[in-house]
Order: C-alpha cells, then structure tokens, then sequence
C-alpha cells in the first residue's frame, strides 16, 4: 500500500481522512476537545467543492448532517460526549430511515459538563446506544495516530456498505496528540471507497426499503427521479408509515440482522506480541499505547505479557475475545472509565474474573500503572 | 375547469388522518397549486415536515420527502439545501414544532436568510397530541395544561421572523385560500428565507373548549383577529392590540442569501479569488 508520512494531531487527520474518503459536507458545533476537526474541515471542503457549515448547536448539526446525508452527499459531522448526548434523538432517525453519517467523538470527561480539556473513554457504551430503541451500532476506535485517519475512511465505507450512523471514537489524547503517523495516500484511499448502492431501474419498480432481511436500504440520491419517504416512524418498502405488525416487526429485525449478520465484515482488532503471552491486557484507543509500552517493560522484567485492542468496538470482536480468554488465565481491562468494555469482555468471554485497571479522574493511565497491577495479578 | 390535484398527491396515501374541516387540507392544496403555478418538477422539489398534525403533509405530497423528528425541520433542510442549492426546499412545521421545540432552529434560519420556504401552520395549539399550551395559544384559552385559561404571554410569529432577519415574511388565513395560494408562490419565488404564516383551525383540540366546537366558529374566529396589512396600517396603536395583520409583511430581495454567500467561500478556498471581506456586505455593524 502506498503511504506517506505526515505529522499531524488526531483531529487533523480524522478531517483530512474525512475528505480523501469522498465527504462533501460537514455539520456541526463547536465542542472542546473535538473542535479542530470542524477547524480543520471548514478549509478543506470548500476547497473541494464540498461544504461545512457550522450550525446554531449540536442538534442541529446532525440534522444538517442527515439532510445532506439524505441527498447523497458522504457527511461528517464530530462532537463530544455531551454532543453526542445532544444528537441522540437524531442519530436514532438515521439508523431507523438508514441514513449513513460519521460521527467522530473525541472522548473526553463526563458525566455532564466533566472534564471538557482531558482525556476519558467515558462515551464506550453511550456508543453502543446513544438514543432510544433498538438497533445495532457501529462503533470504531483509534488507537493511534495512524488510525485516526485510517478508522475515519473505513468509518465512511462502512457508513455506506451498511446504510447508518458510524462512529469514530477517539480520545482527548489522541485527538490532541501531535506527531508523526504513515498514511495511506490519498489516491490510494480515493481507490478504495465503495459508494452505496443505488437502484437504476424504473421508478415504479423501487422500493427503498424492500430489500432481504440482511441488507440494508438501498436509499437513491433525492432529485434523481426516485420520490420516496424518509420518516423515524415504523416503515414500509417505500418508507410510508405503517403500524401493520409484521412490517414493524421485521423493519427492526432487519436492523439489528444487517449487521449482525456481517458482522465478519466489520470485525477488526489487533494482536500485539499474544502468541505467547501468558497475560491478557485489553485495552483500545490511547490507553492501547500505554499497554504496549507497559509489555516491553514487562518482558523484560521476564513476565510474558500481550495486548489484545479491539478496533472495532460495537459490534465487538466476540469470538477472538472468547478464543484468547479461553486460553489465557490472567486477562486483565484496562480502560478510561469504570468497566463500560469490561462488562463486554466479560460477556464475551462467559469468565467473571476478568481483573480491571480502571481511572476516571481525567489523566491518562501510565505504563507504570498498568505493570505494577500485572505484577499484582 | 377544477384543478386537478392528482399528479402532486399520493392518492393511495388517502383519506389524511386530519379531522374532518381542518384547515390543513386547505394549505396543502393551496401549496400545490402554487407549485403547479411555477411549474415546478416534482423531482427538484423537497417537502420536510416535522411532528404534529403538520408532520404528516409531507406524506401525501408526491416530491421528494423527509418527516423528520419534532422541531428539526428547518436544520434537516439546511442540510438538503446547502448539498443541493440549485433544488426547492420547502418546510412544513406547526406552532409548536417552528416556535417552541424548533424555536433556535427557526430563528437561526432566518438569521442566515438560506434559501428555504417556511410554511407555519399555526392553529394556536398542540393538536395532535390532545391540546396542550402552545407558543401562540392567547392568553386566556382553555388547554389541558392550563384549564384555568393560558398565563403564557404569546409569540408574534411574523414579527420574530422578521427580527430574526427572514427576508420574506407573510401571514394569511385559510379562510383565503386563493390569497394563501399567491403567497405561496411569491414565497416560493423568492431567494432567501421566506415564511408564510398559515393561520387555520383546530376547533377539535382548540374549539372543543374555547366556545368555538365548529370548524366555522373556530374560522370566524380567526378572521376576527386577523385584518389585512394595509387595514392595519391605517389603525392606531390601540386599534391594532390584539390583531394580526395578513398579507405580505416584509420582502426584502437585496439582502444576502446564504448558499450564494458560501459559493463565494468555495471561490476564494479554490482560489478564483482572494478573501471576502467586510467590503462585500453592507456594513450593517
């Protein structure tokens, strides 16, 4: 794959990454520590062609998002945990109309107003469920700079592959971190993106949401010929609403089975130095770098420690979490908030012994930290 | 001939699930003449609607259509416009989902003067959900939450659009649809953000217990409170407490329109020319 280096922040290259993956707009509200990213795309996209627009608060800015979204365009729009809580109402209309976004959270302290300058990873289960009903999220995570860019392009391919919201969680230390990362070119990315599918036959022949229990919507651009119906109300194939009971039943099946049953092409996570470990840390985003380094450390001091980071978080990397807890005694999450993935692990894995290392006091989990609670176990 | 309303409804869609001598029916056809009026392609046009009884209208129109969540339309349609500013948008909402839930967004629409036709259809109450207190409910009336008559002082619609900076503001009731139809069209030609207010009845959540049980009563009413802008203008300060004027109460087709504004940005950013500054506008500061 061609690369290129490039020295930057997370913010920076989640907004580049946005661009090179084909988004033509952005929508969204100034909100501390993700703001660069609007800082950022608010000069790249009308460069393109493209527009960014910041709107009069977070609600709006999704709104904007979905509309342009609606109309075909790739659409971006990046906030906080309080954000996120803000467009919750709306996030549910686009995963009920299937309406495809990104949405980059870049994590910081919480509940409430918390800790708006430091780091948290406070936003994982909000992530999982963020509004009302049921559904089934899709939930990326950065573990480091390079990833910053590369989840956001997956983020929007996956966005249009399975036709709702994804999001993009990155941390305040990420988001702020500025440093060197290998990219993929942008030519290289641009290659790569998949459009969603668009339906070409005759108008009357189109039903939007009359697709197998599996697939998403296949939602044609508006203006194009195709007049149909986006609502949050329950559904039909033409998106009029219905309270029929199995119209209702199977629209929300569909939704949660269009993931679930791919959810192969959504899993990703990374294996660092487990072929022979003998100790399991989990951890993902920034916390996954203080891991890493917190192995060497404990390698040396002859203790056989490996890094399992799940990339993808929602849906969660179920059977490579179970296989290695299986095998591995000694597991032990690391995590910026009080077990929001340890809960998952534990599910996953069927074990209730899974040891935790947990902070939520704003400041980042140290290498140190993380050795001296191995050592522990 | 009688106009055919066909080719722009959704006959299956029919019968509305409005009550029987709503005004709504009257504004959507009113709407859809003036659309056919401009001959305007059902493909370049979309109708975003919202919650309440108003939601609903843009189900049974046969364009591009989005029923977005309470109070959101004007944000949805910002989206839609800007992605594609060569298309009509047009916004359907109620009182309840333009002034109170969608307050900030209808303000801030107006304030960025996008090119987008409001339509307001005010019946002074939450209809759908079974008449609650709504920002343009007068002082006095019956609601299920104030049945001892409303303390909430009321919204002027037209004169907060035009505070807020709509470029077109106008008012009228459905008790004349041929007016209601004309304002629509001037609306709809219009570049710029331009609300229509659309005074109509709800006399089964609001008549019901305000004495007016009718469709007729709840209309009379309506047309006893609204008198036409150049009426209105010859009245004294106290002659005018109380009523409304209809018609078309600001048109201002100089000032800035939002997706123009922003192509300029595109220009500069591709560099076709150098930075916009405050010698492109009025200085209105």
């Amino acid at each position: 794959m061609a690369t290129r280096e490039v020295i930057s922040t997370g913010n920076e290259l989640a907004a580049i990454a946005a661009v090179d993956a084909g988004c033509e707009f952005f929508g969204g509200y100034p909100l501390t520590p993700s703001s660069e990213v609007m800082h950022v795309i608010s000069d790249l996209l009308p460069k393109v062609g493209g527009v960014a627009i910041q709107m009069e608060d977070e609600i709006a800015g999704i709104c904007a998002v979905i509309g342009a979204s609606m109309s075909g365009k790739r659409a971006l729009t990046a906030t906080s945990g309080p954000g996120i809580s803000l467009k919750a109402e709306n996030l549910g209309l686009a995963q009920m109309a299937e309406v495809p976004l990104v949405c980059v959270n870049v994590m910081r302290g919480g509940p409430s107003t918390g800790l708006p300058t430091r780091v948290s990873q406070g936003d994982v289960a909000q992530a999982k469920n963020p509004s009302h009903g049921d559904y089934k999220s899709i939930t990326l995570c950065a573990g480091n700079l390079a990833e910053c860019y590369t989840e956001t392009v997956r983020a929007f391919n996956l966005a249009d592959r399975f036709m709702q919201p994804v999001f993009v969680l990155l941390d305040e230390t990420l988001g702020h971190m500025h440093g060197k990362a290998d990219i993929p070119t942008a030519e290289e990315v641009k290659a790569g993106i998949v459009p969603r599918k668009r339906f070409d036959g005759p108008a009357e022949e189109y039903f939007p949401y009359g697709v197998a229990q599996d697939e998403p919507a296949v939602l044609n651009p508006m203006f194009e010929g195709y007049r149909y119906h986006f609502t949050g109300l329950h559904h039909d194939k033409n998106g009029f609403p219905t309270e029929e009971i199995n119209t209702c039943k199977a629209l929300i099946e569909r939704l949660f089975n269009k993931v679930e049953a791919h959810e192969d092409e959504l899993e990703s996570y990374e294996e660092f130095m487990m072929d022979d470990a003998e100790v399991m840390i989990v951890a993902y985003g920034s916390v996954s770098l203080s891991a890493k380094e917190a192995i060497r450390h404990l390698r040396e001091d002859g203790i056989k420690a490996g890094l399992f980071r799940p990339i993808t978080l929602w849906p969660s990397p179920e059977q490579a979490i179970r296989k290695w807890t299986n095998k591995i005694d000694k597991v032990l999450c690391v995590e910026l908030n009080i077990g929001q993935y340890h809960d998952e692990i534990q599910r996953a894995s069927g074990r209730l012994d899974i040891a935790e290392l947990f902070k939520v006091n704003g400041r980042p989990i140290s290498p140190y930290e993380i050795v001296n609670k191995v050592k522990e176990l | 001939m009688a106009f055919n309303y066909d080719q722009y409804l959704r006959l299956e869609k029919m019968p509305t699930l409005w009550c029987w001598g709503c005004g709504d029916g009257v504004i959507l056809k009113a709407f859809i003449r003036a659309v056919d009026k401009l001959g305007i392609k059902k493909d370049d046009m979309c109708v975003v609607s919202g919650i309440g009884c108003s939601g609903r209208f843009s189900s049974y129109v046969d364009f591009n259509t989005v029923h977005t969540t309470h109070g959101r339309t004007i944000a949805y349609a910002t989206g839609i416009k800007l992605a594609n500013p060569d298309k009509h948008v047009v916004c359907v909402a109620g009182d309840g989902d333009s002034l109170a839930i969608g307050g900030n967004h209808t303000i801030h629409g107006c304030r960025r003067n996008i090119d987008i036709t409001f339509i307001i259809i005010n019946n002074f109450i939450y209809g759908l959900t079974n008449s609650q207190t709504s920002p343009t409910t007068p002082k006095g009336m019956w609601t299920v939450t104030q049945k001892v008559g409303n303390i909430d002082p009321t919204f002027d619609t037209c004169d907060l659009m035009i505070a807020a900076g709509a470029s077109f503001v106008a008012r009228e009731n459905v008790t004349a649809p041929k007016k209601l139809e004309k304002l629509f069209v001037q609306a709809l030609e219009h570049k710029g953000f331009a609300v229509v207010e659309a005074l109509s009845n709800c006399h089964i959540n609001l008549g019901r217990k305000n004495k007016m049980v009718s469709a007729m009563e709840n209309l009379d009413w309506i047309d006893s409170i609204t008198v036409s802008k150049k009426k209105y203008d010859t009245l004294s300060p106290e002659e005018q407490l109380n009523l409304l004027p209809t018609g078309i109460l600001k048109q201002d087709t100089e000032a800035d329109e939002y997706c123009d504004m922003y192509a300029e940005i595109q220009k500069v950013h591709q560099g076709e020319r150098s930075k916009i500054t405050q010698d492109d506008f009025e200085k209105k500061i």
